[in-house]
């Protein structure tokens, strides 16, 4: 899932401050799995907002909703009546769903009150780590299941570096090296010949780097 | 083994010889003067000099340009690359680059990850790893091909060479690494400074058991300590570096003044020691900002005169 992390609230006063009205919107998709932009976040987010604009003795009103979806337009929808009341909306969805709401509500302000971060995993109630770079063509067939795009700091596809160390990257003794990784699941699984060929160079296209990316199913259409 | 480029490194182990090579950091600054003094001072005592490319990620004068340089001095540049900073168009561009000056050794790196440099803010690219640029300087060379297909009149002439960390973990994948540098196409390969030579040692058998030392001329590297705190700095905080304690008791073993000589005895022993090791092709000296001792290193490991092949 999308792995998002609340806004410093400093940085969410900093746009709203001269406002009256304010709705937090918050998404009960990813973000509120990893306890950033659910239900329960947007209250939180909405209390303080509370307190310390009436600590600042100015007025205002802040409004609480959390959508299924923010990033369907049926589930957007539903603001449509209400969305006029407010000055500006605060979204607590990924940035994906703080731009659809911009695209749905277009005379709207709209702020982020997240920092998307990362397609991950929950490891432990509280810890989150990534999996995923959505490069498009998916190759973790031929790496045993780990993904050396997201799992290495270089994102090399012939690894490991020469910085690996007690099976950690360089960069931070906290990161294991996802070549290590990729090694070890390869040789456990008999398939070190996978290992041994050397990678060349990939095709990027599909990745971020081949521009803003769409896709269709054409059987989907309505 | 018969040379197949102009490159003299590749000559002189096509002769049998062992190869002394050593390298020379640009400066951060535009002050190309330095690089003549410093190509100046080891050009003489070695075969060829390799030009770091921004290593440890901190910004320095380009290395095309200061291989450039060297080559204008009469001495023969290893153009080192990394693939942190250039996508797979910057590289073959300078790859093309070098191959216009008539510059004919490249040494392809993948680079320190850009967090220890002086920007650690920066995008990387890593478009390609060390492997893939080593197929892509051959698929030049060769086919006369860019990585696009489109053909070439004039190829660049290139010796290609890597780098392989025989200390980094896990130790059984490093030379399956270095098969598949190999296979890429690597003709030498200058490894990491060595302090533990018991592991060196452990690798370089394994390399010959697979037979890689007769695909490949492995040069060791070799790097003298001039402190106490360079010891222990390379120690602890330079990724994949194998310092055992022995060495820095040895250095703290000596009176103060007398350390920097014993670095240099240290890696004297080293080069006699190593000569004896099967596999070995010659030796890469990296004095780093310490490029004056290079010529007493090469002159008291027995290694001077220099044969001339050209």
């Amino acid at each position: 899932m999308i792995m998002a992390r609340p806004k410093p609230i400093e940085e969410i006063v900093r746009e709203i401050k001269d406002l009256d009205k304010v709705l937090v919107a918050g998404c009960n998709g990813c973000v509120a799995v990893c306890e950033a932009g659910g239900l329960k976040e947007v209250e939180i987010l909405a209390s303080a907002l509370r307190m310390y604009f009436a600590r600042q003795h100015k007025k205002m009103e802040v409004g609480e909703v959390s959508l299924t979806r923010q990033c369907d337009r049926e589930y957007l929808g539903e603001l449509r009546d209400r969305v006029g009341d407010y000055d500006a909306v605060v979204s607590l969805a990924c940035g994906a769903g703080v731009q659809f709401m911009t695209e749905t509500y277009d005379k709207m302000r709209i702020f982020p009150g997240v920092d998307t971060c990362f397609i991950g995993v929950t490891d432990e109630k509280g810890v989150w780590s990534e999996r995923c770079q959505a490069c498009g063509s998916c190759l973790l067939a031929t790496t045993g299941g780990i993904c050396p795009i997201s799992r290495c700091s270089k994102r090399l596809l012939n690894g490991p570096c020469g910085g690996s160390s007690k099976g950690k990257c360089e960069i931070d003794k906290e990161v294991a090296c996802g070549w290590q990784l990729i090694y070890e699941r390869l040789k456990g699984l008999g398939e070190l010949k996978r290992f041994e060929q050397p990678t060349p160079p990939k095709d990027w296209i599909s990745s971020r780097e081949g521009g803003p990316r769409k896709m269709t199913k054409e059987e989907s259409r309505l | 083994m018969s040379a197949m480029t102009p490159s003299k490194l590749e000559k002189i182990l096509a002769a049998g010889h062992l190869a002394v090579t050593s390298e020379c950091g640009p400066p951060r600054s535009a002050n190309g003067a330095l690089v003549d003094q410093k190509a100046r001072i080891v050009g003489p005592y070695i075969d060829v000099i390799n030009v770091t490319d921004n290593q440890t990620a901190v910004v320095r004068m380009s290395s095309l340009a200061s291989c450039i340089r060297i080559k204008q001095l009469g001495f023969e540049p290893v153009l080192q690359m990394t693939t942190r900073d250039r996508n797979r168009i910057g590289l073959q561009s300078d790859i093309l680059g070098a191959g216009a000056f008539g510059i004919n050794n490249v040494l392809c790196l993948t680079g320190d990850h850009q967090r220890f440099g002086d920007h650690p803010g920066a995008a990387n690219v890593f478009d390609l790893d060390s492997t893939q640029l080593i197929q892509t300087v051959k698929l030049m060379r060769d086919e006369g091909k860019l990585l696009s297909g489109h053909e070439m009149d004039v190829r660049p002439q290139m010796f290609i060479g890597a780098a392989e960390n025989p200390f980094a973990d896990p130790f059984e994948v490093r030379v399956l690494r270095l098969a598949k540098k190999v296979a890429a196409g690597a003709q030498f390969i200058q490894t990491q400074c060595i302090y533990n030579m018991e592991k060196f040692k452990l690798w370089m058998g394994q390399v010959v058991d697979h037979g890689l030392n007769e695909k490949v001329s492995i040069l060791a590297g070799i790097t003298p300590m001039k402190s106490v705190g360079m010891a222990k700095y390379m120690k602890s905080r330079v990724p994949g570096m194998d310092v055992p304690d022995s060495i820095i008791k040895r250095l703290q073993g000596v009176a103060k003044e007398d350390v920097a000589r014993e670095g240099i005895n240290i890696a004297v022993e080293q080069i006699q020691e190593l000569k004896e090791c099967p596999g070995i092709r010659g030796f890469h000296i990296m004095a780093i900002e310490w490029e004056e001792k290079v010529p007493e290193i090469v002159e008291r490991a027995g290694l001077y005169p220099r044969p001339d092949v050209n």
